[in-house]
């Protein structure tokens, strides 16, 4: 059910926002080789998400968060965007 | 290998589980019995065809054939039987269910209550999201019954719409507006029967498995005998189980309201009974429901039906399948022994001869094996059954008492039942269970009593004390379990805690006290007292070299423990006893209170509770267990613990009336302070009644008033307790206990020397008791120190009666909140376990749950075990550059010393 509304860009510029990127198809594939995982194993992230509407992500795309973390520095996480 | 006794054939296996609801046909079709009897019993005791305790419901008794499928009481599953209602009625479990559905779909045609071109939008989208997030699918089913719920015109059909209320758990009214009408489970049954199978998907349900008319029943399944055994008493009567009893009474009410039916009575009486056979279905289903009468037994006792045997603590889930009682474990009160490893358990020799582990015999261990045997089972160390493997067969020793016959003819391959010995290892476990040290794997050590003993420093990590607790003791008795038990439950690998990462393992109380009197300056030891130190330990060695020489050779504390340290330590820590007077900013101070170690030697610093007490991190006991291992750890416990405790026995400690008597001089400067703190408090009562007392920013004058004789009165507690410690002498056993934080703190020596203080509850002066003041004793609306709980006398002067009622009130409150914490943190306790309880950090680091799905790319974020971090951090620079720096310290002074 995708919400209506526009989502400015301006929120990626927020200091709370950490960096998101959709995986490509390859880089995917790399990754759940990695893990050892489905796709369906990742964590979810909504394609209702503000972030994933920016990014004009799909249903099924792996996106990359990379956030600041108090105790290891930098941690990466991912997710899978899901149709709801 | 475990116990070869257990042979069983794998006939299948499960793989999955499905749950659904059970459909009337299937009801129908499963049912062997149909009840349509009351009566139980003919009159010659006989069952009663068609009645609850038909023989079609299964065998039970012994040498009993079922009718059904012939078996005997031991291989018949048991059967079902029905009973065919007169009337539908809601079953309670899913009304919740029912209610959003009714609201969902439309009163006339049953469809989901959304424009078709959006029905089909989302049933394309639900079915996706089930097959790969059944999390989701859940959620947007919930989302479209909400949308659909606010829909007050059919999109279909365009018939008007009606709000449906529900009244817990069966009840439901559509509010028309002719007023209020009750839905019979009729109405809901059509209702629910006219919802098009898609529409039921997108309502969350699976119609193949679960359509919403199967949820309002028209025949009511009967368990089994089995599930409702009748007990016969001594005197020949049959005593019925609680479902036999609720089942009888839902059986008489079908039948009359059948009656009813077919007599054509009027529908009053007829809804009558309607109501009172749903009542009692809904109270057979759970017996305690709002607003559905209980079925009782004569009147009294509430019955025990399907719910209650399910739910809460001592129900099945919990009490059956999640907990049980075992095999192989004993329980009995713990005692103290400061004389044994922290890694074994005194065990009874009564439990040793009951506890047994399998011993498979090897031409290496036979004649251990024969020893055993001959000793039989009621001399410790014996056996208690021996299994021969090529007769396939188990000899109780109590009862084939030919010992030195079995034993001789005992061959590698058979096993002996053997008791517990000496060197096994077992799981000791005392509840709450509530970290991973609550169950730590001891070594065996058994002995006379009846108690199981444990060192004291593992009373920490249990919490244990001995004033009374009991705790449990488990026997793993395969070779794995054993291995397993060894490796990873031993005590000596819980010295650190994986909850901050600091020493859970350490001294307390008297251990503290010994430790500090030892290392104390003023400590110097004669060459005897030296001997009889040390033999508490395992020190074999020369004598060191004496601190000093003339008049005659002493050493000091300090040396006693650089014998057992490492050679190449270095520690620097500071000592619980910098503070106040002794307060040690570095370490060219003289109050000792700075612990410095180097190259094995303590050279400074007396060891109080920041050196080794339980729950200190960064103690002596840490950074030992981090570079020199547990083992060492677990020596350094076992030997130097047990010369603190020997120390004490040379010295003494002991506590009398006199320790906390103060002088009259003493006494009177306290008088002064309590006549100076009573004028003031006297001020401000008048300024306050004269309405001239200053206020407080954001408080009313009572408030204000308050908070200002509080602090008065706390200041004047404070002040007292100063003057009474600086009038201790300072080998006053008690300010030892309380500075070097073995046992009490100041606060208790001011109560004990100088004055209780203000007593209060829920952080108030006491107020309440009589309407205008707190006692009789009192003038009313008395806001004096006394009139309010302010109490001026320690406890060794004494108190006066309404102070002593004072105390009570305070102490009562004490009592309440730890009972209250307990349950509640109990409660939450259980529900951070149950939700974390089957996430796994795998080889990777991930952190995954038993489904595979992945939780955390890496075990919190930085992937460190926080048992191994200091205070979380994966490493600690500051000391590693120490150590690096004395290290190059060290071999420059070498270098200086070779050239
Ligand atoms: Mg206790
Ligand atoms: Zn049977
Ligand atoms: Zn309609």
């Amino acid at each position: 059910m995708p919400k209506p509304g526009r989502v400015s860009k301006k929120i990626l510029q927020h200091e709370l926002v950490p960096e998101h990127r959709v995986l490509t198809l390859e880089e995917a594939a790399e990754v759940l080789r990695k893990l050892g995982v489905r796709p369906w194993n990742l964590p979810m992230i909504s394609i209702n998400d503000p972030i994933v509407r920016i990014l004009k992500a799909k249903p099924g795309d792996i996106i990359e968060i990379r956030r600041r973390s108090p105790t290891a520095g930098e941690s990466i996480v991912y997710r899978i965007v899901v149709p709801y | 290998m475990s116990s070869p006794n257990f042979k069983f054939k794998e006939k299948y296996v499960i793989d999955r589980v499905q749950f659904g609801v059970l459909s009337p046909s299937e009801i129908r079709k499963m049912a062997k019995v149909t009840v349509v009897v009351p009566q139980l019993y003919e009159a010659d005791g006989s069952p009663v065809a068609g009645g609850l305790r038909d023989p079609n419901f299964g065998a039970i008794e012994p040498g009993e054939r079922c009718p059904v499928c012939g078996n005997t009481r031991e291989e018949c599953p048991g059967h079902f039987g029905k009973i065919d209602l007169a009337r539908p009625v809601i079953h309670p479990g899913f009304g919740d269910i029912i209610h959003s559905l009714l609201q969902a779909t439309c009163r006339q045609c049953g469809r989901l209550k959304l424009p078709p071109e959006r029905i089909a939008y989302l049933l394309n989208l639900i079915r996706r999201l089930r097959r790969r997030w059944p999390v989701l699918a859940r959620q947007l089913a919930k989302e479209i019954k909400r949308e659909a719920a606010q829909v007050m015109e059919c999109p279909h059909c365009g018939t008007r719409q009606f709000k449906i209320r529900y009244t817990r758990p069966i009840y439901f009214y559509e509010e028309r507006p002719e007023g209020e009408v009750r839905l019979t489970p009729i109405n809901i049954r059509d209702r629910l029967e006219r919802i098009p199978d898609d529409h039921i998907e997108l309502l969350g349900l699976d119609p193949k498995r679960a359509r919403p008319e199967w949820m309002v029943l028209t025949a009511l399944p009967v368990p089994p005998l089995a599930v409702r055994p009748s007990i016969t008493l001594e005197t020949a009567l049959k005593a019925e189980d609680d479902l036999t009893h609720a089942l009888n009474e839902i059986v008489r009410t079908n039948l009359a309201l059948r009656e009813q039916l077919l007599g054509g009575s009027p529908e009053s009486i007829v809804e009558a009974a309607w109501d009172r056979l749903q009542q009692l279905v809904a109270a057979y289903v759970d017996n305690e429901l709002p607003n559905v009468g209980q079925i009782t037994y004569k009147r009294k006792r509430p019955l025990k039906l399907l719910a209650q045997r399910l739910k809460g603590k001592e129900g099945r889930l919990r009490g059956n399948l999640s907990g049980k009682r075992v095999n192989f474990s004993a329980r009995t009160v713990i005692s103290p022994d400061p004389n044994i490893s922290i890694n074994e358990v005194g065990v009874p020799v009564d439990i040793a001869k009951i506890l047994t582990i399998p011993m498979r015999v090897t031409p290496d261990n036979i004649e251990e094996a024969r020893k055993f045997v001959v000793n039989g089972p009621d001399v410790w160390p014996g056996a208690t059954h021996v299994y021969k493997a090529d007769e396939d067969r188990k000899i109780d020793l109590r009862y084939n008492r030919n010992w030195k016959q079995l034993a001789e003819s005992l061959k590698p391959g058979d096993y002996v039942e053997r008791h517990l010995v000496n060197g096994d290892i077992v799981l000791f476990n005392r509840q709450p269970s509530l970290h991973r040290m609550s169950i730590m794997g001891h070594i065996v050590r058994v002995m006379s009593g009846r108690t199981f003993r444990l060192n004291l420093l593992v009373c920490p990590p249990y919490n244990a004390d001995f004033d009374g607790d009991e705790m449990n003791l488990h026997v793993p008795r395969s070779e794995d379990a054993m291995a397993e038990a060894r490796e990873l439950l031993l005590v000596e690998k819980h010295i650190l805690t994986p909850r901050y990462g600091g020493p859970i393992i350490g001294g307390r109380q008297d251990y503290i006290s010994g430790a500090y009197l030892l290392t104390i300056k003023t400590t110097l030891l004669s060459k005897e007292e030296v001997v009889r130190i040390l033999a508490a330990t395992d020190y074999v060695g020369e004598m060191p070299e004496p601190a000093i020489i003339k008049p005659k050779p002493m050493w000091t504390g300090k040396q006693m423990i650089s014998l057992h340290l490492p050679n190449d330590m270095n520690f620097r820590g500071k000592a619980k006893i910098n503070a106040g007077n002794l307060m040690c900013g570095s370490i060219d101070c003289m109050n000792d209170s700075i612990v410095v170690v180097k190259n094995g030697k303590l050279l400074m610093g007396v060891l109080d509770k920041k050196g080794i007490g339980a729950e200190e991190p960064q103690n002596i006991l840490h950074i030992m267990a981090l570079e020199y291992g547990h083992n060492t750890v677990k020596n350094f416990l076992d030997n130097v613990f047990r010369m603190f405790i020997r120390v004490l026995e040379v010295k003494g400690l002991t506590v009398s009336y006199g320790d906390l008597e103060i002088p009259k001089e003493a006494r009177e400067k306290i008088m002064k302070k309590i006549e100076e703190a009573r004028n003031e408090v006297r001020k401000l009562i008048d300024e306050y009644r004269k309405g001239t007392l200053e206020t407080l920013p954001g408080r009313t004058p009572e408030e204000s008033l308050e908070l200002r004789i509080i602090d008065v009165l706390n200041r004047l507690r404070d002040e007292a307790g100063s003057i009474a410690i600086s009038y201790l002498d300072a080998f006053n056993d008690v300010f030892v206990m309380a500075r070097t934080g073995a046992r009490g703190s100041d606060i208790n020596i001011t109560q004990m020397s100088a004055m209780l203080g203000q007593q209060s509850v829920r952080g108030q002066r006491i107020s309440r008791g009589f309407r205008t003041r707190t006692l009789p004793h009192f003038e009313q609306n008395d806001l004096s120190p006394e009139g309010r709980g302010f109490v001026s006398h320690s406890f060794v002067e004494g108190l006066r009666p309404t102070e002593v009622f004072m105390h009570a009130g305070a102490g009562r409150e004490g009592l309440v909140d730890t009972a209250v914490k307990t349950s509640q943190s109990g409660y939450m306790q259980r529900r951070l376990i149950n939700a974390l309880q089957d996430l796994v950090v795998s080889y990777d680091g991930t952190v995954r749950d038993s489904y595979g799905n992945i939780v955390q790319f890496r075990y919190g974020e930085d992937g460190a075990d926080p048992m191994l971090t200091y205070h979380g951090k994966p490493v600690d620079i500051d000391r590693i550059i120490e150590s690096v720096r004395l290290h190059k310290v060290s071999i420059d002074s070498r270098k200086e010393v070779r050239k």
